[in-house]
């Protein structure tokens, strides 16, 4: 069974946080904060030289990241070393180049050793994902599917594979903070739902409690990246007790609704 | 399944957001490809617009000076616009009004596929955006300029190294934020599929022209045919006629910057490995965790640190061959072709006249070579001034 799909036993909260930046001690510390905030699940960012999904704040992230160091395997060691305290799942979002050039069974084997749950490839989409998704299968890794305000008739056809959680993408274009949400996600979740039991979290865009809240309320859960990431951005090493609050201060919009 | 692969190469690596767009490009093109009225407006707009076909023209002075093969120059300098650029937009822009789109984008790294599409679009009244890398509107501004002109709005990319590959990234992202009325007219054989297939077809005019004019003037195949490589769209224009003629060599020319041994560079072919990236599993000038590696040419449109899927498989096969040409080789080439034939060509083109220099003194007189000079050389006129030391801006 995956310790993924379980984490959504009330509404999820998934924050995530680009790896490295500042550096890796202050990610560790934010992967702390984040559990004890009552994140059910946690997305960690491997940083790519070339984000082709992400708005400005986190491309910054990643160059940050890169720029102090950070890379795959220090990363991999960091969650060895933090996983001795976090408990939830860990997922890892990053691009297909990151897996695939560090080889991806070398990439599997070393995301089971550090106790990595899943794993999120924004430029992978449904054609391509047989270049993943068995071997994340044969290492007990969910590899997580993506749909999006354009996928229409694809959205079953997605979603009858999906592993861990079906990550739905609320806005058109890149990752970034909105004022307005106007996509009808609900239609999105409900053709979701038709074919598959998986959760549903949706993602981009989201900020506020309010936008967790009313997004939870359609689905299964929440993630959110840009604003957390603008915190580690304004206060940098200090960021892990300000990203905590903010990820309570979101638990508790989505956990009742 | 995945489509439109070269071998182990190509694919469709974008987000979810760009699936059904892809798709939609890949069926109107299959659809307006085999339709005769698309076919005879894209040929008139060819010939009546563009100035098709381009001359073969025997480079008589420059045959004696290297005292080798036959010289034959494919002048895609002298289209409208002066680049074989234009071949790929007039296609794909016209595709764009057919299937009912109102504005393109695209990307553009010494400006010459700029200033084609944001061309296109004023002839065909759509809106223009293009993305430039920061560092590439300073090189070329006078492309800048000229775009907006055109009407088109430019976007000076700030991000990463602020070069081509910046520029792909921001328009791959404005394009996922905007399909519905956008297309992306990619001006290489990259990216993802049906990408490298269509701007393949589109250029493939250039080799079917050589064809038939070598055929009318000697009679025969060239023993060779040179073209410089980024992405790869005027090489692939050039070889793609000549594939099954086994007998015909294929060389492409890629961009060795300071060497192929210093870090200053982007020869994919000579340094790369294979990766995914900007849509398609290809080769590409990387670290071994997979960044992207910031890479560096003289040249603004051969400077990207990938290759078109397509000739990374004709590499894989051995098909063709491709050999890294520093800045200073090209200088001297752009130098050489201005004072011996009374042509400058672009510095990207450069980089393939200065490997035939090389290659002529390896093949004898009955031998016929054509090299493509893919675009003319006035925006470069002032970049190599300030590479031998005189100090002339735009």
């Amino acid at each position: 069974m995956s310790r993924i799909s379980d984490a959504f036993k009330e509404k999820a909260f998934i924050p995530f946080v680009t790896g490295g930046d500042p550096d890796l001690a202050t990610t560790k510390q934010i992967l702390i904060e984040m559990e004890k905030a009552g994140a059910d699940i946690i997305e960690v960012g491997i940083p790519f030289s070339d984000p082709i999904a992400e708005g400005p704040v986190i491309q910054e992230a990643n160059e940050r990241a890169l720029s102090a160091g950070c890379t795959t395997d220090k990363l991999f060691d960091m969650i060895k070393e933090a996983r001795e305290t976090v408990k939830v799942p860990i997922l890892f979002m990053t691009y297909a180049n990151a897996v695939f050039k560090y080889g991806s069974e070398r990439f599997m084997e070393r995301c089971v050793d550090c106790g990595i749950d899943g794993l999120i490839v924004p430029d992978v989409p449904y054609e391509e994902k047989q270049e993943f998704d068995g071997i994340c299968a044969a290492h007990g890794i969910d590899y997580i599917s993506m749909i999006a305000p354009t996928s229409h008739d694809r959205i079953r056809m997605i979603a009858k594979d999906a592993k861990g959680f079906v990550y739905c993408v609320s806005s058109m274009g890149v990752t970034g903070v909105r004022s307005e949400i106007t996509t009808d996600v609900g239609s999105m979740v409900k053709l979701v739902k038709e074919v598959t039991d998986t959760p549903v979290a949706i993602g981009f865009g989201i900020s506020t409690p309010e936008q967790a809240a009313a997004m939870a309320a359609k689905s299964d859960g929440a993630i959110v990246g840009s604003a957390i990431v603008k915190l580690v951005a304004k206060y940098g090493k200090d960021a892990p007790g300000y990203v905590g609050e903010y990820v309570k201060s979101m638990k508790d919009a989505v956990r009742n609704v | 399944m995945s489509e439109g692969r070269y071998g182990e190469f190509g694919g469709q690596y974008v987000p979810e957001t760009l699936m059904n767009a892809v798709h939609e490009l890949e069926a109107a093109y299959e659809h307006y490809k085999n339709d005769p009225a698309f076919i005879e407006e894209l040929d008139r707009l060819n010939r009546e617009y563009a100035g098709r076909p381009s001359l073969l023209y025997y480079a008589e002075k420059m045959t004696k000076d290297l005292g080798g093969p036959k010289i034959y120059l494919k002048r895609e300098d002298l289209n409208h616009t002066g680049s074989h650029k234009i071949n790929n937009v007039l296609g794909q822009v016209l595709l764009a009004k057919k299937m009912g789109k109102t504005r393109v984008i695209a990307e553009t790294g010494a400006g010459q596929h700029g200033v084609a599409t944001a061309t296109a679009a004023a002839l065909m009244d759509m809106e223009c955006e293009i993305y430039m890398g920061k560092e590439d509107t300073e090189r070329q501004a006078l492309n800048v300029f000229r775009m907006e002109l055109l009407g088109a709005k430019v976007h000076p990319v700030m991000t990463g190294t602020m070069t081509l590959k910046d520029a792909v990234n921001e328009a791959m992202r404005e394009w996922s934020n905007r399909v519905d009325d956008t297309l992306y007219v990619l001006g290489s054989v990259m990216g993802p599929h049906p990408f490298p297939m269509i701007v393949r077809d589109f250029q493939s005019v250039i080799g079917k022209e050589i064809k038939q004019q070598l055929l009318e003037k000697e009679g025969r195949l060239p023993d060779a045919v040179v073209a410089c490589v980024g992405g790869g769209s005027n090489a692939m224009g050039t070889f793609y006629e000549f594939i099954p003629d086994k007998e015909v060599k294929l060389v492409g020319c890629e961009a060795a910057g300071l060497g192929v041994d210093n870090p200053k560079n982007a020869a994919t072919i000579a340094n790369g490995s294979l990766g995914i990236f900007h849509g398609m599993k290809s080769l590409f000038c990387q670290n071994e965790y997979g960044q992207i590696a910031p890479v560096y040419s003289i040249s603004a449109g051969l400077d990207y640190p990938g290759i078109g899927p397509e000739h990374a498989n004709l590499y894989a096969t051995g098909r063709a061959e491709y050999v890294p040409i520093t800045d200073e080789e090209a200088v001297e080439a752009f130098e050489y072709l201005s004072r011996t034939e009374g042509i400058i060509p672009a510095i990207e083109s450069a980089h393939a006249v200065a490997y035939v220099k090389k290659m002529a003194k390896e093949m004898t007189k009955d031998q016929i070579l054509v090299c493509t000079v893919s675009g003319r050389g006035d925006k470069d006129v002032a970049a190599i001034a300030r590479y031998r030391g005189v100090e002339i801006y735009e």
